[in-house]
């Protein structure tokens, strides 16, 4: 429930009238009024927040001001889109975070961490289009190799989808991937100083033993966390990637949506948005209680 | 003679300060023959744990062992491949560290952890290691030994999993066991349950141990050698029976004496004014289950209460409730002869200059960023509104009564020493003019030296200003240094209460009684007639 | 002082290198209008000239003089960005060491309001108010600060939480010094080292999240120079193999790279004081 109230407010504490604000000020008093009628703008507010709620939760969106098109029909193939992009580029970034995370934790200090280190500072250091960009003039421009327009369309095969999707997953994985990566390391170094691996050390137990066995069940629950917690940035880090390579999805949509001020396309792609977010915020706390030895077994 | 089981020589050992090596351990010799105890004893500094660690050919992060021989059974440990150490760590020298809570993986059950050792050097297989974790289990007197083992760290009480981790220590039969001040974190009544956990073990199984404490009393139980180490150096070294009896080196008669100084018999016959009066007092954090039922304690102008108990009994509870931390959910707190408001917030600040407080951790009561001129200048601003000039002259002379430089006043806490800190903190409270100061285990963080050198200067400081101290306590020897007069707390009641001589002569109550019978005494055959005088179990 | 300076100088380079990477661009941005050839907005030749004497990184998307606008965007972006900052710290470090201070319902009530508006991602939030408001720099200094404040009051409240506790800030409530006090004299010194370095974050995250804005076209409006819009106006160059948006991507990336290798080290010294 809380999540629905920011932006009703916001609507709410529009300055002006919406109505003029999205038709103009030269609009006919009729035409306003016409449109208020249609935003139900003349109900009181709590009145239009129980309708609006109700008509949200059975799926209902409203109509987009900008085409007049039922606002879930806009929706639900950008959203497929923006998930398949979001899913591709965690199926690549994840493994591939938490090896580099964990080698670098258990070769700290040595050429190869600093190297990583160091890369990995600089990648979370440069936005999105920057690195979009580089990667557009790299293997786009000067090489051939990928489109810079990620182009799809519902008759596309699974396969060329995934190549017109190749810089975008690439350019987000970058991304992605140093943000999981360092924090991977900081949550093993961390297991790695606790007096129970110096006990282990002490058993006399073999290094792969102490890291598989005695390290990585307590390093489970924060790594996942990290996970989950990365997992729901990358939702909101595909709006910027979305519209640097024209690609359809939920983040362009939006962002479109935003500067035609067409409110219920906003509320709805916002509030799908926010609601994935939470959800996998929502998973990384419940994974992290599960994961946890300390918690799984009480008292 | 045999052989020696364990010998190392002209071991240096350094750490890592800044980007320097200097030295933590300069020169020393060890030997430990099979089936003896030797005992390693020095204040915090003293590098007693590092050497324990290097008798395994084992540095921590930021050590390292620089130099010298470790020759265990015939072979050299130093410079060892990490496949050769492993054969010999956990199976051979095994290591007991001073928290069990944190030494054992909170992922697996006890049992396991006992078993893995013995598996993974290929001494017997999964199921005869449990078996043997039962017998050891209940060789150790832990409760129920069939199940205990399958519970998880973190579902065993501290004094258990202490002796929990001496099983797991024993899964092998090792040779040597290092203790790393087993009994350090525990309370008096669990520290014999665990003394005489390894008496049990050093003596049927005849295994060499290192026993690593700054208490000598304790060690003075177990060991059959003694090492006396300060700051890197060997002090002493010889039978435990002849340090005790005969020490050669000042530093080690100054360790013994630690616990036999007294405060002088006051004039306690002179009954002077009540300063604070508790009456009635029941408190909760909860509002649920009380943590002090019913307290009555009064204390007198000029002398010390001591309130002793261990932890959980609700001492330092009775401390936040009579500065008005933790308003009483009952009961009345009577200053002065004026009953004080429940809450901190209501109270005039003329009581509260009138009542002080030091705490147990100087580290923490000290403001890192504040100058000692600070720390101590702000209450006179604030109780007496001194001017910058007037400050300056008391801080001065704050200091000399507390024995320190008068160069200090313008240092940061950082760049004192333990002992030194809490001196500053005793300033802190004397500045103010206080009646009562109550003081929370001020001397439980500090070594021993250094604690018997702050409670003189508390009992000085009482005489020349006849300020009352409400002195909370684990510690039955401080108490019976300086106490005029005896609370003893049990779970949150006051289980007895009188003058000092009272309470420490029969007949006691039971609980004072094993309060008292679980002090250790600097004498070697303490532990023997304690155990034998127990029902046998 | 001198304490400062051999901090300084015992930096290794990665700090060094960040130091100047900074201290570069807020040249640039101080002395803009000095070194700057051209105006911000004046139109000086073709469109997505090659760099050249005339013009040293080429003519963006209207023939403006690119290193001119860079000049001015860091100018813009930089002031910009470091207003949200010293807002959202303000408002959040206050708002969170009163919540550790004083507990209670207090805390409850401002943490429970916090936990809401952080359950939203920064960037969709925005995104919302910013329709609804529209795009002017008074709305997006003052949401951006307002959703920025929420993670300063995380971390101003976890920090002062920890401290709260400590034996000394005790002792002063038990002198009777009142919130300020505690909050200015025993708090806050003991909390600058993370909040130093968590401003050193705080500005990148804003920078960026200006810049993501602006490359949405919802941030500062043109034709004020800024480089996140400037590499959205450029964008289209880049297909035809012009790398005209890359400069002032690159000089993002630079001014937050340099800040980041700054607080890296700053943390790794903080760290190693405290054990």
């Amino acid at each position: 429930m809380g999540d629905l109230r920011p932006d009703f407010v916001g609507i709410e504490a529009l300055p002006g009238d919406l109505a003029e604000a999205v038709l103009g000020q030269s609009a006919t008093p009729e035409t306003v009024a016409a449109f208020r009628k249609e935003l139900k703008l003349d109900l009181p507010p709590h009145v239009r927040y129980v309708a609006w709620l109700g008509a949200f939760v059975r799926g209902d969106f409203g109509n987009s001001l900008a085409n007049r098109r039922p606002v879930a029909d806009l929706i639900s193939w950008r959203f497929a889109n923006s998930l398949l992009l979001a899913g591709v580029t965690a199926l690549i970034a994840v493994p591939v975070a938490v090896i580099l995370g964990i080698l670098a934790a258990l070769y700290r200090n040595t050429v190869f961490d600093r190297l990583i280190s160091m890369a990995t500072l600089s990648t979370i250091s440069f936005p999105e289009f920057f690195v979009a960009y580089i990667l557009i003039a790299l293997l786009s421009v000067r090489v051939a190799l990928f489109p810079s327009i990620a182009n799809i369309n519902a008759d596309m095969t699974l396969g060329q989808k995934l190549y017109a999707i190749c810089l975008p997953c690439l350019t987000l994985a970058m991304v992605v991937t140093a943000h999981m990566m360092r924090q991977t390391r900081a949550a093993i170094i961390n297991i790695l100083a606790s007096p129970f691996i110096e006990m282990a050390n002490l058993k006399g137990l073999r290094r792969l033993r102490v890291v598989v066995l005695h390290a990585f069940p307590n390093a489970l629950s924060p790594v996942i966390n990290v996970i989950a917690l990365n997992l729901a940035y990358l939702v909101v880090g595909v709006v910027i990637v979305e519209v640097v390579f024209v690609y359809p999805g939920l983040g362009q949509l939006l962002v479109d949506s935003v500067s035609k001020r067409d409110i219920p396309v906003v509320q709805a792609s916002g509030l799908i948005f926010a609601a994935t977010y939470v959800m996998l915020n929502l998973l990384a706390d419940v994974l992290s209680i599960v994961s946890n030895p300390r918690l799984r077994n009480p008292r | 003679m045999n052989n020696p089981l364990l010998e190392m020589k002209d071991i240096v050992i350094e750490g890592l300060t800044g980007d320097a090596w200097a030295p933590i351990i300069n020169s020393l010799d060890l030997t430990l023959r099979k089936g003896e105890v030797l005992g390693l004893i020095g204040e915090s500094g003293a590098g007693k744990s590092t050497l324990g660690l290097a008798a395994m050919g084992y540095a921590r992060q930021g050590c390292r062992i620089a130099s010298g021989a470790i020759v265990f059974d015939g072979q050299e440990l130093l410079g060892a491949p990490a496949s050769q150490l492993r054969l010999i760590r956990g199976a051979r020298i095994a290591y007991v560290a001073q928290s069990a809570a944190a030494s054992f993986n909170p992922a697996h059950r006890l049992i396991r952890q006992y078993a893995e050792g013995p598996v993974q050097h290929g001494l017997m297989s999964a199921a005869e290691a449990e078996e043997n974790a039962v017998t050891t289990y209940r060789q150790l007197l832990l409760p129920d030994p069939e199940n205990i083992g399958y519970r998880f760290p973190h579902q065993v009480s501290g004094g258990q999993l202490q002796r929990a981790m001496m099983a797991m220590a024993m899964s092998c039969r090792p040779d040597i066991i290092i203790f790393d001040e087993p009994t350090t974190a525990l309370d008096v009544t669990t520290q014999i349950e665990v003394l005489a956990a390894i008496r049990e073990i050093t003596r049927r199984f005849d295994t060499a141990a290192i026993y690593i404490t700054h208490d000598l009393a304790v060690v003075a139980q177990l060991a059959d050698r003694i090492m006396v180490l300060r700051n890197g150096d060997l002090v002493e070294e010889n039978d435990a029976g002849e340090i005790l009896a005969h020490p050669r080196e000042p530093y080690t008669r100054d360790l013994l004496a630690v616990r036999s100084f007294r405060k002088r018999e006051s004039d306690a016959a002179l009954k002077k004014e009540v300063i604070l009066k508790v009456e009635g007092l029941t408190a909760s954090y909860t509002g649920e289950n009380n943590v002090l039922e019913d307290i009555d304690v009064s204390v007198h102008r000029g002398r010390t209460v001591a309130l002793v108990g261990e932890s959980g009994s609700g001492k330092s509870t009775l401390a936040r409730v009579i500065t008005g931390l933790l308003p009483a959910v009952n009961g009345r707190v009577v200053f002065n002869g004026d009953v004080l408001p429940a809450a901190l917030k209501h109270r005039k600040r003329e009581d509260l200059r009138r009542l002080q407080m030091i705490y147990q951790m100087p580290d923490t009561a000290l403001n890192p960023r504040q100058k000692i001129r600070k720390i101590i200048g702000r209450p006179l601003k604030f109780y007496f509104n001194a001017s910058r000039r007037q400050q300056e002259a008391r801080i001065l002379e704050l200091l000399e009564q507390v024995e320190l430089p008068a160069d200090y006043i313008d240092r940061y806490p950082t760049e004192l020493s333990g002992g030194e800190k809490q001196r500053i903190c005793i300033a802190r409270a004397l500045v103010a003019k206080p009646d009562l100061i109550i003081c929370d285990e001020v001397t439980s963080a500090l070594d021993q030296l250094v604690a018997e050198g702050i409670l003189k200067l508390l009992l000085n400081l009482q005489r020349q200003l006849q300020v009352s101290y409400l002195f909370i306590t684990h510690d039955l020897a401080t108490v019976k240094a300086i106490a005029d007069e005896i609370v003893v707390m049990l779970a949150g009641r006051i289980v007895e209460k009188g003058p000092k001589k009272e309470i420490l002569t029969p007949p006691h109550h039971a609980y004072t009684h094993r309060l008292l019978a679980c002090v250790p005494e600097m004498d070697p055959n303490w532990l023997d007639r304690l155990l034998e005088k127990r029902p046998a179990a | 002082m001198t304490a400062l300076l051999k901090l300084l100088r015992s930096a290794p380079f990665s700090a060094r290198l960040g130091m100047g990477m900074v201290l570069i661009t807020l040249l640039a941005a101080i002395l803009a209008p000095a070194i700057a050839p051209y105006g911000e907005t004046a139109v000086t030749g073709d469109v997505w000239l090659p760099a050249s004497s005339s013009h040293w990184v080429g003519t963006d998307n209207l023939g403006r003089d690119l290193f001119s606008r860079l000049l001015f965007g860091a100018r813009n972006t930089i002031a910009i960005a470091f207003l949200i900052t010293a807002l959202s710290f303000g408002v959040g470090t206050v708002w969170g060491f009163l919540a550790a201070t004083v507990g209670g319902w207090i805390d409850q009530l401002l943490s429970r309001g916090v936990d809401i508006l952080m359950a939203f991602p920064t960037l969709i939030f925005a995104l919302m108010v910013l329709s609804v408001v529209g795009t002017s720099i008074p709305a997006l200094v003052v949401v951006i600060a307002l959703l920025d404040s929420t993670r300063v009051f995380r971390l101003s409240r976890a920090v002062a939480m920890d401290i709260a506790v400590m034996e000394y800030v005790e002792a002063a409530r038990l002198r009777g010094e009142g919130l300020w006090w505690l909050m200015r004299h025993e708090i806050l010194p003991n909390a600058m080292p993370p909040l130093v370095a968590e401003f050193g974050l705080r500005f990148c995250f804003v920078f960026l999240f200006i810049a993501a804005l602006s490359f949405l076209g919802l941030g500062i409006q043109p034709p004020t120079a800024d480089w996140g819009s400037m590499v959205r106006e450029n964008a289209g160059a880049i297909t035809f193999g012009i790398y005209t948006p890359l400069w002032p991507a690159g000089a993002i990336a630079f001014l937050t790279v340099g800040v980041n290798l700054i607080v890296d080290w700053f943390l790794h010294v903080a760290s190693g004081l405290e054990d």
